[in-house]
C-alpha cells in the first residue's frame, strides 16, 4: 500500500538552512548538506529545497549547494527558486534533484509548467502554490487568493482555479502553501488543503504550519493530503525541542496514518 | 565497471551519485562506443517513454545496447521508465518500445491519483540475487503513471498494490529492471543496487 509522505522544507539562503515566520524574519539554522544528511539518518521520506533568494536577486539557483546536498541523500529530492525555463531545470536535474519546484514564475509565465513536464515528464514538475484566506468575493470564489513572490504580492487568482489550472498544464503535484499558517506551528490550513485534494487528480502536500504530529495526522486525514512538509518542528531554534523523523513516525503511526515503516 | 547510461530525460546523476556512495566503479555512458566499454549496464529513466526511446535512437544507443545486452547477455538493470521500455508498447503517446521483452505498458486507471508517487511495497515473488538481504516486503520510492503488463508470467519479479497490484520488478535472464527508484529509496534501494554490481546475470 502507498504510504503518507514525510517531506522536509529547506529554505536556503547561501548554502545554509533557514528558518522563517510568515515568510519573515529567516534566521540561520545549519549548512544544507548537513542538515540533509542526518535527515536522511533519520530517515526523512523526502526534502524540498527552496533558494529562496535566487528570485529576488535576479540570479540562478546555487547550483553548488544542490549539488552537494544531492551527492548525499538518497530519497526524493525536490529543488526550486530562481527557475525561469527549461534550460535552468534542465541544469537542476543534472546537479541531481528529481523535481523542480515552480511557484512564483508559474504564475507569471504558465507555460513554464507545459513546457517542463514536455520536457521531462509530469512527475517531474511540482506547482507550489502561497494562498491566503482573503474570504470569498468577486474572482475569488474559493475565498483563497494566490500570492507570489515571498507572500508579499497578491495576483488576484482564485487558489482552487489557479491549481486546476495547473494541473491541466502538466503539474504532477500540488503544494499548498498557507501563507497564514507558515512557520506558526497552528496547524495546516485543512479547508484549503483538502478543497485542493478535491479539485485534482495529481498528489497534494500539505505546508506550512505543522507543530505536532496531529497537525501532520490532520493534514493527512481530514486534509486528504498524500504527504506533509514539515519544517520547524525538526530544526527550528524557536522551537523549544525538536523533534525526530522516528518519533514523528512512531506518533503517526499511532493516530493510524499509514508512513513507511523504519528499516534497522 | 558498470555503465549509467546517459541521456537528455534521465537522471544519471542520482544514479552516479549512489553508486559512488557505495563505492562501486562506473561511468556515464552516452555513445555507442562508450556502452562497448563496459561490462554491466544500468539504464535510469524518469520522464515520458517516447522521449527516452527518441533520445536513445538518436544517440545510436539503441543498436549497442540490443547487442551488449541481449547477444552478449551482460547484467543489465532498468529503472523506471527505463523498465517499461524493455516491453514492446506503451500507452503512453502510443509508443513502439525496445521490445526485449514480451508485454505491454499502460496507464493506471482513474480511480486513483496519477502519478503514484511515494514508498509503496514490493511483494518478491520468487529468489533473485537482487533481492538478498532485503526486509521483507520493503518499501521503495515510485514515480509512475504507467505500469508494465509482461505477457511472460515468468518475468515477473516482484509486484505491488496501486489500484489493484501490478507488476513492480521484471527479471529474465541477464535482464532485471526496477519500477522505483533504486537510487532513491534509502538504504534498501542501495542494497538492490550493491547486489546488482556482484550478479553474474544468470
Amino acid at each position: 500500500m502507498l504510504t503518507k509522505r514525510l517531506i522536509a522544507c529547506f529554505d536556503v539562503i547561501n548554502g545554509r538552512v533557514t528558518k522563517a515566520v510568515r515568510f519573515q524574519d529567516n534566521i540561520d539554522v545549519a549548512a544544507a548538506e548537513d542538515l540533509a544528511q542526518s535527515l536522511y539518518q533519520d530517515q526523512i521520506d523526502e526534502i524540498v529545497f527552496y533558494d529562496i533568494t535566487a528570485s529576488s536577486e535576479k540570479r540562478k539557483i546555487d547550483l553548488e549547494t544542490v549539488r552537494r546536498v544531492a551527492e548525499h541523500i538518497f530519497v526524493p529530492f525536490t529543488v526550486g527558486g530562481g527557475i525561469r525555463n527549461v534550460e535552468d531545470m534542465f541544469e537542476v536535474l543534472k546537479a541531481g534533484a528529481e523535481k523542480i519546484s515552480i511557484d512564483s514564475m508559474a504564475v507569471r509565465d504558465p507555460e513554464i509548467i507545459r513546457n517542463g513536464a514536455t520536457e521531462f515528464g509530469r512527475q517531474c514538475i511540482v506547482l507550489s502554490t502561497q494562498v491566503k484566506h482573503v474570504g470569498i468575493r468577486d474572482g475569488i470564489p474559493s475565498g483563497y487568493e494566490v500570492f507570489i513572490d515571498g507572500a508579499r504580492l497578491a495576483t488576484g487568482l482564485d487558489a482552487l482555479d489557479w491549481v486546476r489550472r495547473a494541473e491541466d498544464l502538466g503539474a504532477g503535484e500540488i503544494v499548498v502553501n498557507s501563507i497564514d499558517r507558515d512557520g506558526t506551528g497552528e496547524g495546516y490550513e485543512i479547508e484549503i488543503t483538502r478543497a485542493v485534494a478535491d479539485s485534482v487528480n495529481v498528489p497534494v502536500i500539505a505546508s506550512g504550519g505543522a507543530g505536532t504530529a496531529q497537525h501532520i495526522a490532520d493534514g493527512l486525514t481530514a486534509g486528504a493530503a498524500q504527504a506533509a512538509i514539515i519544517s520547524s518542528m525538526l530544526y527550528s531554534p524557536r522551537v523549544e525541542r525538536n523533534a525526530t523523523v522516528r518519533e514523528l513516525k512512531d506518533a503517526l503511526g499511532a493516530l493510524g496514518v499509514q508512513m513507511r515503516p523504519w528499516v534497522d | 565497471m558498470i555503465g549509467v547510461v546517459d541521456y537528455r530525460a534521465g537522471n544519471a546523476p542520482s544514479v552516479m551519485y549512489a553508486l559512488a556512495r557505495l563505492g562501486i566503479d562506473a561511468r556515464l555512458v552516452s555513445d555507442a562506443d562508450a556502452v562497448r566499454e563496459v561490462d554491466r549496464i544500468i539504464l535510469p529513466g524518469v520522464g515520458a517513454a517516447g522521449a527516452t526511446v527518441a533520445s536513445l535512437t538518436e544517440s545510436g544507443l539503441v543498436d549497442a545496447l540490443t547487442e551488449r545486452v541481449l547477444n552478449e547477455a551482460i547484467p543489465f538493470l532498468g529503472i523506471c521508465v527505463g523498465l517499461q521500455i524493455l516491453f514492446e508498447h506503451s500507452e503512453e503517446g502510443d509508443t513502439d518500445c525496445l521490445g526485449w521483452l514480451p508485454g505491454k505498458v499502460q496507464s493506471f486507471p482513474a480511480s486513483v491519483r496519477v502519478p503514484q508517487i511515494g514508498w509503496n511495497s514490493v511483494r518478491f515473488v520468487r529468489d533473485h540475487a537482487l533481492t538478498k538481504g532485503l526486509p521483507e516486503d520493503p518499501y521503495l520510492y515510485f514515480v509512475n503513471s504507467f505500469h508494465a503488463v509482461p505477457a511472460d508470467a515468468d518475468d515477473v519479479l516482484g509486484v505491488t498494490d496501486y489500484a489493484g497490484e501490478f507488476c513492480s520488478v521484471v527479471a529474465h535472464k541477464n535482464i532485471a529492471a526496477t519500477q522505483f527508484h533504486a537510487e532513491k529509496s534509502g538504504e534498501v534501494g542501495l542494497r538492490i543496487l550493491t547486489n546488482f554490481a556482484t550478479w553474474s546475470g544468470f
